[in-house]
């Protein structure tokens, strides 16, 4: 049942123009930085050379490419998210799955899911362009594959946090406008949260501020890190806002 | 409480709803028969819609159960959804998807197997007239078509229990008489609820009829009595110089007298008993003035429209 869910949000993402929009912007963006960034690289190369354990191409160039993705995801997300529910609950469509024997949990999971597959290939797309240089140059497999897995969990809460607030609303763009205000306050006061806490030497609740800061989470994994507590912190933020997305359409049914 | 036999498919007892104060559903019963079709009727806001919604558990009520073929709505949602299909007044469907991807997902929403989906599909589009459609977007039909794939979504998983919100609604007089056969050949097997605000209708195609008004149930009976209600006769008498009522009731072949206005008179004829002729020549006879005299429609319309419209003047 998720998987039928899941399998009928990508088919009508890709057959609405905004998929293949995001997905050429993105692409676009992405090209942008890669392209500008090896050129720095190639102009920098003899001097890193003299260096005695000199940043490698995966550092230099796959590195910026990942975190300019991920700051596209910012602003994609929220779009892609306020289809899910409130687009469906405005178009009256919502109603077939409502009436269909499936749980919340159900259709929460199936919608997720659906919206982390297309993301997921975006983050393929990403690690494309770093993965074309494989023939010129040694790339640190390590660091990209943790690059990807940290821009997957990044696209996760992001888009467990837009999904949320898609079920808040019946308007796709309040709900869209919703998602972006609440992403980047995360990012924002999670990052101020955590310092001042930590300032103050109150480690454990600086620890728990980081569930709440996305962006906290990713880095680790952009300086090739692999941060357990950090991906934990991510599922959780995963897990806690779907939980609330279900909930949400419940009560909505109750109080209507 | 009562309790459902297990002919019954559903069994609505106590049903209400509110939205903040106001009270749309008020305390009402609706049970339902295999076989059956059920004419839901009853003025605009009269709480039609939200009963639906209740019965097919998109909205949960304040207070009351609904069992459906047994099973209880709110205690097994998913268990109970699955004997019901539902056409919501707007249909709810994907205009990016063709006919054939969209009943298929409906089919597997409604938990149809894998290895029978091919085939409960196309039975469906030949039942709903929409083989030749079933390759296009939804999008690109017109209204007719994309009501029929709204109705095909409703079907598909054979449920026990169809529920109609305003199917006719939009479509030309050939599309009603298509749809309505649907409906009638529906009964069949399945029970319907079908709500409507065209009465010709639910005289056609139903067994009972319920009425709603603000939110209470305020008729139901079945078509059949309705019908004998309807011969067993009354006359409408218009007399400009009436007498009193006791020197009309006592006319041979009346039963009762009643008088609904000034010159006006509904007179209930007794069983058997043709007094028109009486009637006329007593009023010839003794000045009564008699400009009209007519056997009065006991339609469903005018049941209707007593039923509903009495209670806006109170």
């Amino acid at each position: 049942m998720i998987a039928t869910i899941a399998g009928k949000e990508l088919k009508s993402l890709f057959a609405s123009p905004l998929a293949w929009v995001v997905l050429t912007v993105t692409q676009l963006v992405m090209g942008y930085v890669f392209l500008r960034r090896l050129d720095d690289f190639l102009q920098l190369q003899s001097q890193l050379a003299r260096l005695a354990n000199p940043p490698g191409a995966t550092e230099l160039v796959a590195a910026p490419v990942f975190g300019t993705a991920a700051g596209v995801f910012l602003f994609t997300v929220p779009l892609l998210a306020m289809r899910l529910i409130a687009e469906e609950r405005r178009n009256q469509t919502l109603v077939l799955i409502m009436s269909a024997p499936v749980s919340m949990t159900h259709i929460v999971l199936g919608k997720f899911l659906g919206l982390l597959a297309f993301l997921l290939l975006t983050v393929a797309l990403a690690a494309l362009m770093p993965l074309s240089l494989a023939a010129a140059t040694n790339l640190d497999y390590g660091l990209l594959a943790g690059l990807v897995a940290g821009l997957a969990l990044l696209a996760a809460s992001f888009a467990a946090v837009s999904l949320f607030t898609s079920c808040l609303t019946v308007h796709p763009v309040a709900a869209a406008v919703g998602s972006f205000a609440a992403l980047l306050l995360m990012m924002l006061a999670g990052e101020a949260a955590i310092e001042g806490l930590n300032a103050r030497e109150w480690l454990l609740a600086a620890s728990l501020a980081q569930v709440l800061s996305p962006i906290k989470n990713f880095e680790p994994f952009a300086k090739g890190v692999l941060d357990t507590y950090a991906v934990a912190c991510a599922l959780l933020l995963v897990v806690f806002f779907l939980a609330l997305a279900a909930r949400q359409l419940e009560a909505q049914r109750l109080k209507g | 409480m009562p309790e459902p036999d297990p002919a019954h498919t559903i069994f609505a007892h106590g049903l209400t709803r509110s939205f903040g104060n106001h009270v749309a559903v008020n305390n009402i019963t609706l049970e339902l028969r295999r076989g059956e079709v059920l004419g839901f009727l009853g003025p605009n806001g009269a709480g039609k819609t939200t009963t639906m919604q209740m019965l097919t558990g998109n909205i949960a009520p304040t207070h009351g159960a609904v069992s459906i073929c047994g099973i209880d709505l709110l205690e097994r949602p998913t268990a109970a959804k699955a004997h019901i299909g539902y056409l919501p007044e707007v249909p709810p469907l994907y205009r990016e998807l063709t006919v054939n991807e969209y009943l298929r997902l409906a089919a597997r929403l409604h938990r149809v197997p894998r290895a029978m989906l091919a085939e409960a599909v196309t039975r469906v589009q030949q039942r709903c007239g929409l083989v030749n459609v079933a390759t296009k977007l939804i999008g690109t039909l017109s209204k007719g078509y994309q009501q029929r794939v709204g109705i095909a979504q409703a079907i598909v998983h054979a449920p026990d229990v169809v529920i109609l919100d305003e199917p006719t609604i939009g479509l030309d007089p050939n599309q009603i008489r298509d749809i309505r056969g649907l409906i009638r050949e529906l009964g069949g097997t399945h029970s319907v609820v079908l709500s409507t605000h065209i009465l010709p209708e639910v005289e056609m195609l139903c067994d009972r009829v319920q009425i709603m008004h603000y939110g209470s149930i305020v008729y139901s009976d079945t078509i059949a009595a309705l019908k004998q209600f309807e011969r067993g006769a009354t006359i409408v008498l218009g007399l400009r110089r009436p007498p009193p009522p006791e020197e009309l009731a006592a006319v041979p072949g009346i039963a009762a007298v009643e008088r609904t206005d000034e010159t006006l008179f509904r007179v209930q004829v007794s069983p058997g008993a043709d007094p028109t002729d009486a009637l006329v020549s007593h009023a010839g006879a003794r000045d009564w003035g008699l400009y009209r005299i007519a056997p009065a429609q006991n339609s469903l319309e005018d049941v209707f429209v007593n039923l509903t419209r009495r209670e806006d003047i109170q």
